[in-house]
């Protein structure tokens, strides 16, 4: 069992509202995954010619300042380093693989655990007020979010196989299930390029839709392709920059709500963390169909 | 009238009043206000009683009621009325997957749709779903009767034992083992009566059976290569 929750707010200004609704949705969902607890947070846009690197560093009391002098050395920074704890965002201007490069030469403790345009991630071990808390999730604004609250099955519980899972630029996803092929999968898409983590089922499948849109195919046709090639049992909550997407396997044992007002799209392992929302209580709600892809796109 | 407002006390204060209830007591009727999703309310009532639940409810809600008169005026979720053993039990929304499962006698009403899996391993109970249920509805359904009057997802009667179904829609597909059958006039006559009680109006001539060709649960060596 694990929770899952999403917010999308259709208007395009980020709303200091997301962050507090999002926290209010996870706390719900911590019966249903005590382990450990992620969000994915999409807010402002990086300056022109700069990303936002989520970074997780191997404890809480990481010299930031320091980290942060060093890699102003090897590329422009787009504004102050942000820390919390043993996470932290970095905008720069370098892409993906140039930091990651720098990283492992530099600094090989250090972990990215999203970066984009707008996507922020922040996950730890532990119960959703502790982990919304340590982060500062409801002092954060944004456009839309996704969190996780997960009971581990398949793979340890550690702060690296907590969700969301961010391989792409900008992409995330958190899964209720399981997936059954997931080991050939993965050497599959290592030999294409795509970086792991973990040995986590998930992960996988976040590595997926990042393959499949690297493609060129969209949101919506990299998950009618995941129908075909992921074995197992999921419910899926996906984010990309200006986008919002939900899929069940074709059996739909694992449980989700969708309801929608004009303000906002959720979603929700359960109802009770919908309820939580303003408008909650006359919100079209429905329960998504099993191997159907709902997609919501900002314009 | 008595009125339980979950915002201010918690399911588990309501089910305890509600099982203290003795048969001929003086509380007949109650109102549950909030219920914001919130599992397992009103389960395991063994009294003649009426409650009504404004909002929407969580898993499991009025699950193995016996005689009391449950309805819920919002969707609910997984397993409405599981294990019902006799009374009612009706939800004015739609219900989330598993509904009436493995129930054993009494009566569910689904004012709008029901999800997949509705009347799993029925073991008695009536069904009457005045949307359309999900994909493998009635389940290896070992009795009772499962009506509805939209349309039924795929593999609807999978390794259906002595459950009934009679479907106004469409069928996407059947499961195994489960097929069309006659629809005689007693079966017209049942489903009335059945439309009747539930209070949904529908016409019981339009209505297709469906059951078990039981093949699969007694075992035939001509039959081994389905097992």
């Amino acid at each position: 069992m694990c929770g899952i929750v999403g917010l999308f707010f259709k208007a395009r200004a980020p709303s200091p509202m997301l962050g507090p609704l999002l926290a209010g949705m996870l706390r719900e969902m911590g019966e249903r995954g005590p382990d450990s607890t992620g969000f994915a947070v999409y807010g402002d846009d990086a300056p022109p010619g700069g990303f936002k690197a989520s970074l997780r560093a191997p404890d809480a009391n990481y010299d930031w300042p320091a980290f942060s002098a060093a890699i102003e050395t090897a590329f422009p920074l787009r504004g102050p380093l942000r820390s919390y704890g043993s996470h932290a965002v970095v905008t720069i201007a370098a892409a993906h693989e140039e930091l990651h490069a720098w990283l492992v030469q530099h600094r090989p403790d250090i972990a990215i655990f999203g970066f984009g345009g707008r996507i922020e991630v922040f996950k730890d071990v532990g119960l959703p007020d502790a982990v919304t808390g340590r982060f500062g999730l409801r002092q954060r604004a944004g456009t839309h979010a996704l969190g996780h609250t997960r009971m581990a099955t398949e793979s340890a519980i550690t702060t690296e196989h907590s969700h969301p899972f961010a391989t792409g630029i900008d992409l995330c996803l958190v899964h209720n299930g399981s997936l059954s092929n997931h080991n050939r999968l993965r050497r599959n898409l290592q030999r294409e390029g795509i970086r792991f983590l973990t040995d986590n089922d998930s992960e996988v499948a976040s590595g997926y839709l990042t393959w499949r849109l690297s493609q060129g195919l969209s949101l919506k046709e990299a998950l009618e392709a995941a129908l075909g090639d992921l074995d197992g049992f999921y419910t899926f909550a996906v984010g990309t920059g200006d986008g919002f997407a939900i899929l069940r396997d074709p059996i739909a044992c694992k449980p989700a709500i969708l309801a929608e007002t004009d303000e906002w799209v959720a979603m929700a392992s359960e109802y009770r963390a919908i309820a939580t929302l303003p408008g909650a209580a006359d919100a079209d709600i429905w329960e998504p169909r099993p191997a159907t892809v709902y997609s919501w796109q900002r314009q | 009238m008595i009125e339980i407002d979950l915002a201010k006390s918690s399911v588990r204060e309501l089910n305890q009043r509600l099982h203290r209830l003795n048969p001929g007591n003086n509380e007949p009727s109650w109102r549950v206000l909030n219920p914001n999703g919130a599992h397992a309310i009103a389960v395991g009532i063994t009294v003649p009683i009426d409650i009504e639940i404004r909002g929407h409810v969580g898993y499991y809600c009025a699950g193995m009621n016996a005689a009391a008169k449950v309805v819920i005026a919002g969707h609910a979720g997984t397993g409405v009325a599981e294990n019902i053993m006799s009374g009612v039990v009706r939800v004015r929304g739609n219900a989330a997957q598993s509904a009436a499962a493995s129930g054993r006698g009494g009566l569910v009403v689904i004012d709008g749709d029901a999800s997949a899996r509705c009347g799993i391993s029925m073991k008695g109970v009536e069904i009457v779903v005045a949307g359309s249920v999900g994909h493998m509805s009635a389940f290896m359904g070992q009795a009772g009767t499962l009506v509805v009057c939209g349309d039924a997802e795929p593999d609807l009667g999978d390794s259906i034992y002595e459950a009934e179904i009679f479907v106004a829609g469409k069928v996407a597909s059947l499961g195994a083992d489960c097929i069309e059958k006659a629809l005689d006039d007693a079966a017209v006559a049942r489903v009335a009566t059945l439309l009747e009680g539930a209070g949904v109006a529908a016409d019981a001539a339009y209505f297709r059976r469906y059951g078990s060709a039981r093949r699969l649960y007694n075992f035939h060596i001509d039959h081994a290569a389905e097992y």
